[in-house]
């Protein structure tokens, strides 16, 4: 197709251009699995275990961003949510709605996108849905994505399972995603501090031999670590004292960060995550971290204490302070 | 950042601290608690953020002051705001404002019922806003201390450059020096030393807190915001005391000079004459504010539209005053976190990003 070529109301009335949308575009490129032949809906084949089901939809603004665009981060956001429930992510689903005039050209390297992280991540696109609205009704293209996975065998994840004395470990630096979503919506900085969207079921499996001390993983997206850390406490007879000297944050991010007064720990990762593991397993589960490439950066960032239900961040210079949930939406359609 | 990590390093933060806590036992014995009060509410909030208080013996206290000006804007002055953004005018503010309740209402409830209220990040686009809405007035919300009032102010000549007609400012801008006047006089206000603001000093120039030092025995540090900044002043007024001495130290003279910035109050001297002001919670202060000059009236909104930004009747449950003044913590307030919350704020001082009331909720519950 031309690189001119626009999307048009047409393309989702289904009729001759929607299928030559799908036919060109999304069979193309996702017709090699269960996606051939176009059924309604996708015939999969059984699994051997607990199934974990999770969805997600995808608004950022601007749809291209240094690092990535909405096409990956639609793939890494779902991936990344069944990853952390302790599964292996096996399928997705892709739903796209379009503003009519949509540069083709955008559709097409977003969708490449998509199928890239899909292939980097493991998982299939094996079912999905195209709608073209009026322009305005939405800005650009919003994508839905929706994904199952397998349980790995051996995690026994939640909050109730932590306990006074393990470690909080994260697997790099911490909110780059929002900060660079931020920078290119604001025209700041120069375009080198990257998003870190990226899948993180690697680093997951990478903890399914120390499975047993392993209580809670999470990605920090949206509120960032400072809203994932505060649901564990929040009730709980134990609390976190984070270091603030032990905080892994990109010089990039933390310049942005300082010059908006933002406190990066409520800043939205898109590729990181955090576990809480025994403190008998934590500098194993560190070494194999920093071994994977997206896990280089990987380190210990607190402690859980007694103090009941609190974030405590324990500054450079020595002094204690409360790390709280941020107070409504900070940064809105960062992913 | 580099810049900044230099001012934030934690091992001479911790030294700092070590020190401040071993003078501090030195002068247990002869002298009662010291208050300090931190003028300005980014120190308030760079306190809070960097968890200092936390380092602190119990000799030794903060009491956060009045320098938030948000916080210190009276109900009466968001009345006037929101009367003329009924009356169809364009509402420009800083972010801050937007949802500081008044009497009644806040800008953020009539914006939702229609008004058309515009947030700023910079004085300077109010200027496009009258340029590109010549039909209507535009009101920019001028508050501010004095360092805020300096680029406020030159939406003065930048309006009459421009030729516009259709720009005008509701003031309420506020001045440093006769809030720590009233507060040395008020005899239940308990304050051994100032931490003086930074950015203020940069404008009005560190001998300006020379007669509190000379005349009324309360040494004064200017600080810098960076932890490392705030720690240094704490530390000199301790050993001021313990030393008895009473002086003022520049401790911030990277950016604020004895005299201040002439520039600046060339600007002020033109367009502007000092007026009594309100002082939320507190009252009024004799030439504690600045108003416009009688012939640049046309620029003066409450002249132009009559209204009084006077008064007004905040939430009589709300202690912002006595927060401002020092005299409670936020947390003594009956309604924090509870009633008051920076979600639904009752008081300014739980609104603004400067305000203690903030500050405590969000770092030191
Ligand atoms: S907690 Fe709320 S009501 Fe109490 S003094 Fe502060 S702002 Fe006013």
């Amino acid at each position: 197709m031309d690189e001119k070529k626009r999307i048009l109301l047409g393309h989702g009335g289904g009729g001759l251009l929607t299928r030559n949308l799908i036919d060109e575009e999304i069979l193309k490129r996702f017709g090699d699995g269960p996606l051939r032949g176009l059924p309604d809906g996708a015939l999969l084949p059984s699994i051997d275990g607990d199934i974990v089901f999770s969805t997600d939809s995808f608004v950022v603004s601007p749809g291209f961003f240094p690092g990535g665009n909405i096409g990956d981060l639609a793939v890494h956001g779902t991936v990344n949510d069944i990853a952390v429930s302790g599964a292996t992510p096996l399928w997705l689903s892709l739903a796209l709605i379009i503003e009519e005039g949509l540069p083709l050209a955008s559709l097409q390297t977003v969708l490449d996108s998509v199928r890239t992280a899909a292939d980097n991540c493991g998982v299939q696109v094996v079912t999905g849905d195209t709608k073209v609205v009026r322009k305005g009704q939405c800005d650009g293209l919003y994508v839905n994505t929706a994904g199952i996975g397998k349980k790995i065998a051996g995690f026994n994840l939640g909050s109730s399972q932590v306990q006074t004395g393990d470690r909080v470990l994260v697997s790099g630096n911490l909110g780059d995603h929002g900060m660079a979503v931020m920078a290119a919506r604001e025209g700041l900085g120069n375009g080198a501090l990257k998003s870190d969207s990226a899948p993180v079921h690697r680093l997951v499996h990478a903890l399914s031999p120390f499975a047993a001390d392993v209580r809670f993983m999470r990605d920090p997206t949206r509120g960032g670590m400072a809203a994932t850390l505060n649901e564990i406490v929040d009730g709980a007879d134990v609390g976190i004292l984070l270091r603030e000297d032990s905080l892994p944050f990109s010089a990039g991010a933390k310049g942005l960060a300082e010059m908006l007064g933002f406190d990066l720990l409520h800043v939205a990762s898109e590729g990181r995550m955090m576990c809480i593991c025994s403190a008998e397993a934590a500098e194993q589960v560190i070494e194999k971290w920093r071994s994977l490439p997206e896990g280089t950066d990987a380190c210990e960032i607190g402690r859980i204490t007694e103090d009941s239900g609190r974030v405590i961040l324990e500054t450079g210079i020595g002094g204690k302070r409360i790390v709280d949930v941020p107070q409504g939406e900070l940064l809105p359609r960062i992913c | 950042m580099k810049y900044i990590d230099g001012y934030r390093q934690g091992d001479a933060g911790k030294f700092l601290g070590k020190r401040i806590v071993e003078n501090a036992a030195l002068l247990a014995d002869k002298h009662e608690p010291i208050y300090i009060m931190e003028v300005c509410g980014s120190h308030t909030m760079a306190i809070s953020r960097f968890g200092i208080r936390d380092l602190l013996p119990p000799n030794v206290k903060l009491l956060s002051g009045p320098g938030c000006p948000v916080c210190v804007t009276d109900a009466g002055y968001i009345d006037a705001a929101l009367s003329l953004a009924r009356k169809d005018v364009i509402i420009a503010t800083f972010g801050d404002m937007v949802r500081v309740p008044g009497s009644k209402k806040s800008l953020a409830d009539v914006r939702s019922e229609g008004a058309d209220v515009r947030i700023c990040y910079s004085p300077a686009q109010a200027i496009t806003l009258a340029q590109e809405n010549p039909e209507r007035e535009v009101v920019f919300m001028a508050i501010g201390f004095e360092t805020t009032m300096a680029p406020v102010t030159t939406l003065i000549p930048s309006a009459e450059a421009c030729g516009l007609t259709n720009l005008s400012l509701l003031t309420a801008f506020k001045l440093v020096p006769p809030a720590l006047n009233a507060l040395i006089a008020d005899a239940e206000v308990k304050v051994d030393a100032f931490i003086c603001p930074a950015h203020v000093s940069a404008i009005i120039g560190a001998e300006a807190y020379r007669p509190y030092v000379e005349e009324r025995g309360v040494p004064c540090v200017v600080c810098g915001f960076e932890p490392l900044d705030i720690l240094y002043g704490i530390d000199n007024i301790v050993s001021q005391f313990l030393n008895g001495e009473c002086a003022l130290v520049n401790q911030y003279s990277r950016v604020v000079t004895d005299a201040g910035n002439a520039t600046a109050q060339k600007l002020f001297e033109t367009f502007l004459t000092p007026v009594d002001a309100g002082w939320r919670g507190i009252g009024v202060i004799p030439m504690s504010g600045m108003g416009i000059r009688e012939q640049y009236e046309k620029y003066d909104a409450a002249k132009r539209f009559g209204v009084s930004t006077d008064g007004g009747s905040p939430d009589p449950g709300c202690m912002c005053g006595d927060v401002l003044k020092g005299k409670i913590i936020p947390s003594d307030c009956p309604m924090f976190g509870d009633a008051c919350t920076p979600q639904n704020p009752v008081g300014p001082c739980m609104v603004s990003s400067e305000g203690s009331c903030a500050a405590y909720f969000k770092y030191e519950r």
